[in-house]
């Protein structure tokens, strides 16, 4: 074991490589990039046997993710944003191909208007995809959840393809001491690939993703695939455990933070989690009892740890980086859904979005986001969801209209 | 062709190695050839379908193949193979996979995503000399939705988006020229109506590595609306007529395998289909009549010069 200073992106190739990767079809976009360039390296200079094929999309790439991992080969590609909903038909796709492999998500608002910086709105329209979802918080948590992913991708219960989703520039950019562990202990908690009955070859034919007629056969094959995404839970629990014992690190299917005799809790996805510990940290020094709840798995959802550790909490804010347009966050839906009808005592839900398109969250905010949560626990009465927004930022929007108006005129435009 | 061992019809498969019974409809010229193809390439093959008609031909629990297939999605079959090709490569390279347990990748496409949407992926895959063959059957539109007109719909045609006097207003994209100038290992034209031809031709792909387009017109009962019956004389008055030219590109050049020696005149293909029914009733359209005719003049002319 090393210990290095990586970018997320870098962590990720590490964590390809580690994982032993066989077969990478690529196709760069900004901020991922770096990952595929960094094992493209590798490769030409003879330090990982792999095979990198660059394709004409990300539509292609995942077709030929699939397409190899059927085959029977161990493969890692990656993407961010619009390459994600480019490949989306493919997601759904190889998906019910039962095609493990990973896919790496670098988290990028999407168009429009375009820009280069992260919300969840990419990852998140690829929910329902059918693939599996790890959102990391951490570099230490993009590597070693690539190695997590393998194994639950390439269970015999579960045969999924993974996405592992880490935030562009906060953590695709950013670098962090990461514990790099030796290939050798890395090979003892994940194996070689066991294609076990995938692979085409000859004298041994086999049909793979035919079509089929009626809601029957289409419904069976649906419900197979949503049973083996619910085991995947157990299997990320199990493989979680061999995990600390290989390497000391544990990991829950949802991070906890100082949430046990909490009455108010925040509860987010991805490194924007880490300001929220920071705003607890201060509320905490402020007499106030707040936590953290992070989901490091989305898919499956872990209904039964959220409902536990929220069980006999006064107020939850949950803060959603993306936004469904016409509805709110969709975090704030999921965690919903799974608390409504419970026999506990539920928490008061208040919704507030934040952080699209890389903007900041302040520690201010989070401490406003606290203040109206146990405003309206106490009151009973959920208020609607809020968009943060500051002055201070609405009168620069402003003062631009008020430049562009002038311009317009200047050139004599109504 | 003195290195064929398809010299006469008796050399071709006596029998079938495609299972029958598909959902295809009676008299489908795709099938046909591909029943013709299939009998050449043989069971040593993984099939990466996309979206079309021939999607049907594996219905769970039911396949008429013998070999291997995978269905993809409408535009992505060649990045499929890509996939499937590369990691095979993978396994031989690490011993995990005999030669003998090989598999030819093959991708079978319409003409809807053979000229239309997939031509990036099937660009992207030339380009990188992917080892593969590309079936493609030519049934002129979008067949499996109805037939719509499609980049391969000829000039005039009536499609289920071109109904009005004039049919289609476009003209046919040439891609087995897109084909040539990347430069592949192979390029031909086929029609299930002429074996011999075709059979040559397959025999020439399958011996050859890299990318490689067998190109086949595929009469189209349902969709060119004529007799099921009639399958096999459409596809002889194609080449007859010099609509469908039987050609080969190999080592740089073009060379036409087939040449009619007397073209008959295109509107012996023409009156035999309803999708053309309109150049001819209620009234005769004599303008496009001549243009469709002058066109295919001009390519053979041009051809001697
Ligand atoms: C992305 C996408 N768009 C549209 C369709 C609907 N669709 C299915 S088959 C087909 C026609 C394909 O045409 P072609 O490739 O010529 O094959 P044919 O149907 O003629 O056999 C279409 C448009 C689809 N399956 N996928
Ligand atoms: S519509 Fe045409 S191409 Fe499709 S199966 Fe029927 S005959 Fe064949
Ligand atoms: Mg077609």
């Amino acid at each position: 074991m090393t210990r290095m200073l990586l970018t997320g992106n870098g962590a990720a190739a590490w964590g390809a490589r580690l994982a032993g990767i066989e077969y990478l079809p690529a196709f760069p976009i900004t901020p991922q990039t770096e990952i595929i360039e960094t094992i493209a390296k590798w490769i030409d200079f003879g330090e990982l046997d792999c095979r990198m094929t660059t394709l004409d999309s990300e539509h292609s790439m995942i077709t030929a993710a699939g397409g190899a991992a059927v085959t029977g080969v161990r493969v890692f590609t990656a993407t961010s944003s619009q390459g994600l909903l480019y490949a989306m038909e493919m997601l759904y796709t190889t998906a019910g191909w039962r095609a493990p492999f990973v896919l790496v998500n670098v988290s990028r608002g999407l168009a429009s208007p375009i820009t280069l910086e992260p919300d969840h709105n990419d990852i998140l329209a690829a929910r329902d995809s059918g693939f599996l979802q790890l959102h990391c918080a951490t570099c230490q948590e993009v590597l070693d959840g690539i190695l997590l992913a393998y194994r639950m991708a390439e269970d015999g219960r579960v045969r999924l393809p993974v996405i592992v989703n880490l935030d562009g520039f906060y953590l695709s950019f950013t670098r962090e001491p990461v514990e790099v562990p030796a290939a050798a202990a890395v090979a003892r908690f994940l194996p070689p690939f066991d294609a076990q009955n995938l692979g085409f070859r000859a004298g041994a034919p086999l049909s793979e993703a035919v079509a089929v007629l009626g809601g029957s056969p289409y419904s069976y094959f649906r419900y197979q695939h949503h049973l083996a995404a619910l085991n995947a839970e157990a299997v990320f629990e199990e493989s979680a455990v061999a995990f600390a014992r290989c390497f000391g690190r544990s990991y829950q299917a949802v991070e906890a933070y100082r949430c046990d005799d909490a009455e108010l809790v925040f509860v987010m996805l991805g490194s924007f989690a880490t300001k929220a510990k920071a705003a607890v940290d201060c509320l905490r020094e402020a007499g106030q009892a707040v936590g953290l709840l992070r989901p490091l798995l989305l898919r499956p959802f872990p209904a039964a740890a959220l409902r536990r550790a929220l069980a006999g909490k006064q107020g939850v804010a949950v803060i959603d980086q993306n936004l469904s347009p016409g509805k709110g966050g969709v975090l704030y839906t999921e965690l919903a859904s799974a608390l409504y009808g419970q026999a506990d005592s539920n928490p008061m839900l208040v919704s507030f979005i934040g952080g699209l398109g890389g903007r900041d969250i302040s520690a201010e905010e989070f401490y406003e986001m606290a203040a109206v949560t146990r405003r309206a626990a106490a009151e009973g009465q959920a208020p609607e969801p809020r968009l943060l927004y500051a002055e201070a930022e609405l009168c620069e929007i402003k003062k631009w209209q008020a430049i562009a108006q002038v311009q317009r005129a200047k050139e004599g435009q109504p | 062709m003195s290195e064929t061992r398809f010299q006469t019809m008796k050399d071709l498969p006596s029998c079938h190695l495609l299972g029958t019974g598909t959902a295809l409809c009676a008299g489908c010229g795709g099938l046909e050839a591909l029943h013709e193809i299939y009998d050449i390439l043989g069971e040593k093959t993984v099939v990466v379908n996309a979206a079309g008609c021939m999607t049907l031909l594996a219905v769970y629990p039911f396949t008429p193949f013998r070999g291997s297939w995978l269905y993809t999605a409408m535009a992505s079959a060649p990045a499929g193979a890509q996939g499937v090709r590369d990691a095979l490569d993978i396994l031989l390279a690490k011993g995990r996979l005999t030669a003998e347990e090989d598999l030819q990748t093959v991708v079978l496409t319409g003409d809807g995503a053979a000229y239309g949407m997939g031509l990036s992926a099937t660009s992207g895959a030339i380009e990188r000399g992917l080892d593969f063959l590309y079936l493609c059957y030519d049934n002129e539109g979008y067949g499996n939705t109805g037939q719509q007109y499609s980049g391969a719909t000829p000039h005039g045609a009536r499609t289920a988006t071109s109904k009005g006097p004039c049919g289609y207003p476009g003209y046919k994209k040439d891609l087995f020229a897109i084909w040539a100038a990347h430069r592949p290992a192979y390029v031909a034209t086929v029609v299930g109506a002429e074996p011999l031809d075709l059979a040559r031709k397959i025999e020439q792909a399958k011996n050859r590595q890299g990318p490689r387009l067998i190109l086949s017109l595929a009469p189209c009962p349902t969709g060119w609306d004529f007799d099921p019956s009639e399958t096999a004389q459409i596809g002889r008055l194609a080449v007859q007529t010099g609509v469908w030219p039987l050609k080969e590109y190999r080592d740089g050049q073009v060379v036409h395998t087939k040449v009619p020696q007397k073209r008959l005149p295109v509107e012996d293909y023409l009156k035999r289909q309803g999708r053309f029914a309109h150049l001819f009733q209620p009234q005769r359209n004599e303008a496009l009549l001549q243009e469709i005719q002058a066109r295919i003049d001009a390519y053979w002319d041009n051809l001697q010069s």
